[in-house]
């Protein structure tokens, strides 16, 4: 990795930053099995290992459910545990993930989004991390470089919270952000440690003087009160996400929210987008601007918990959303963020019109065309006040 | 739309073209701009036919959509001409750099370019060059070389300097100055109409 400084900025992929903030974090354990797109972040990872440049613990497995599962021993035991998969990688950690989170182990895993088999496909939808998205791990996602080596340390605060105590998935667009280079400011390895502060585990197995059970069978009578104490955990994640991107914004005067907003303040329609797809849709949006158009976009950051009542309020003004899933569900109600979005738009009195859109799966291109044309459509709604087509593929 | 540079990049895979974009990038970002470098994945096996994109801009790049128009392309290797669709989508001032003996002549014969006046066509012998100056075929340095003199938005110095500086630790002194030397070849050797 060469690394050109020049007004405090170097030139990065996505898998290499987000391997280099897990190296300023210096987690103690890292158990590890590569899968593309995010196999760079192994090797990088793996490199600072072999240079005595962390003094972590890395953990080669024989497969992502052992890997996860290596987390989980060792986060248990009272370890700062990161790690990083793609695809059928998460897909295979599937039941660990929920074993993770049931035990409240801050894991924090680095998610390269990529298409599920079959057929298969190396390339980037979010089919991969949706399909992960009830299992009880914090979600963030990005649209760049930048924003998804920041979104790494605040993973670690927001799991590790005190109120929190919860794995955080740190998600980016496979190829598109993890192969890419593009200008990334740095922090120092000593804000970073300023920034994460040292783990100190709770409840952990290796504190023999305090002796504890984890993942202990439970019957009727307690299961569901670990599931509850579990679900208002993670409800307390948003406050604490909130509280950590508040203090990463001080610090290192990069403001992070809940969701990103682009022009939405006085828009009349709006496009509600994941991750790298949202600046292509920016272009669309200032292009559409220079023509008299109120347009505007929502992207979510935090996916997990939902910030449903805030996104209403950002959303409550504009006539007509579309919500653009690059994953579909499957269910013959579109994807899983149009569900969300759609559902937490229902008790308005004065409802958005609103449609779903499925784009880009397996790496198909979304361009800039392809965001004015759902802005056109959008236009259309709130012209007749009808929405022709709930639901349908596009960029086919 | 807003301003940027597009490049495309045509290879073969192990012929060097991804690190080719990555080096434009870092040395273009050297210079205070914003820089975006990806390659475009297929299957991956030795001889395929790769594809690398740049764009660089004096402001934020915001688009996350592949390269479909570039104005400038690269042709690391000419037998590629026949196989895919070297000219789609360039624009009427396109500029192509093709690592080729021939003339720029007969090479805007050969992509089917002749009617077109506005685009240039320039051509140097990479491979021959990367052959003397690093001891085998890596036609991308050249070709970066070329780049800067073909166009004004990358200097040589530029390149040089990134290069000698970020890739100090991974190659050896007579490796780092062969790819030096075939830079400023490939920027002095290039012949354009």
């Amino acid at each position: 990795m060469a690394i050109t400084a020049t007004k405090g900025q170097v030139g990065l992929t996505g898998n290499a930053a987000v391997a280099y903030a897990m190296k300023q974090v210096n987690p103690d354990v890292f158990p590890a099995y590569p899968i593309t797109p995010s196999t760079a972040i192994v090797e990088d990872f793996s490199s600072y290992v072999a240079d005595g440049e962390v003094t972590t613990e890395l953990i080669t497995v024989e497969s992502e459910h052992s890997a996860m599962s290596a987390c989980i021993g060792a986060s248990a035991a009272g370890a700062r545990v990161m790690t990083a998969t793609s695809s059928q990688g998460l897909a295979l950690m599937w039941e660990m993930l929920y074993i993770a989170s049931g035990m409240r182990l801050p894991i924090v895993l680095a998610d390269v989004n990529r298409a599920l088999s079959a057929p298969i496909n190396i390339h980037c939808d979010h089919s991969d991390s949706m399909g992960a998205r009830d299992s009880g791990w914090i979600q963030l996602y990005a649209e760049t470089v930048q924003e998804a080596y920041d979104n790494t340390f605040m993973a670690v605060r927001i799991a590790e919270h005190a109120k929190v105590r919860l794995p955080a998935m740190v998600c980016f667009d496979g190829f598109i952000t993890s192969h890419a280079i593009e200008n990334i400011s740095l922090l120092e390895d000593q804000e970073i440690q300023d920034f994460v502060g040292a783990y100190k585990a709770e409840n952990p197995m290796l504190d023999t003087d305090n002796p504890v059970t984890y993942g202990a069978m439970t019957l009727p009578d307690a299961y569901i009160d670990f599931k509850y104490q579990q679900s208002q955990a993670m409800m307390r994640a948003k406050d604490a996400a909130v509280e950590v991107m508040k203090d990463f914004g001080k610090r290192f005067g990069r403001e992070y929210g809940l969701f990103d907003t682009y022009r939405l303040e006085d828009a009349d329609t709006a496009i509600v987008i994941l991750n790298s797809a949202a600046g292509t849709t920016k272009v669309a949006i200032d292009e559409l601007r220079k023509q008299g158009k109120k347009v505007g976009l929502l992207r979510p950051r935090l996916f997990r918990p939902f910030p449903w009542q805030e996104m209403v309020e950002a959303l409550k003004n504009v006539k007509a959303v579309a919500v653009l899933d690059r994953a579909d569900s499957m269910n013959a109600f579109g994807g899983p963020l149009f569900n969300e979005v759609r559902s937490a738009l229902y008790d308005l009195d004065q409802r958005p019109k609103i449609f779903g859109r499925t784009y880009g799966l397996g790496g198909r291109d979304y361009k800039v065309k392809d965001a004015v044309a759902v802005f056109e459509e959008l236009s259309r709604v709130v012209e007749t006040g009808k929405v022709e087509t709930l639901l349908k593929y596009i960029t086919l | 739309m807003e301003n940027y540079i597009e490049v495309r990049w045509h290879g073969r895979a192990q012929q060097g073209i991804v690190t080719a974009a990555k080096v434009l990038g870092e040395a273009a970002l050297r210079s205070g701009k914003f820089v975006q470098a990806f390659p475009e994945f297929g299957p991956e096996r030795m001889g395929a036919p790769v594809r690398a994109f740049n764009r660089i801009s004096s402001e934020p790049i915001r688009l996350h959509c592949a390269v479909s128009d570039p104005r400038y392309v690269l042709i690391a290797d000419p037998t590629l001409i026949n196989v895919v669709n070297v000219i789609e989508g360039t624009p009427e001032n396109a500029v192509f750099i093709v690592n080729t003996p021939k003339s720029p002549k007969d090479m805007r014969k050969e992509l089917g370019l002749e009617g077109r006046s506005g685009v240039k066509v320039f051509t140097l012998d990479a491979a021959g060059i990367s052959l003397e100056t690093i001891g085998r075929v890596m036609p991308n340095t050249p070709l970066l070389g070329a780049l800067a003199k073909a166009t004004e938005f990358i200097t040589l110095d530029a390149l040089v300097d990134n290069f000698r500086e970020g890739y100090a630790k991974k190659f050896s002194e007579k490796v780092l100055e062969g790819n030096v030397a075939a830079m400023n070849r490939g920027y002095g050797e290039v012949k354009g109409e």
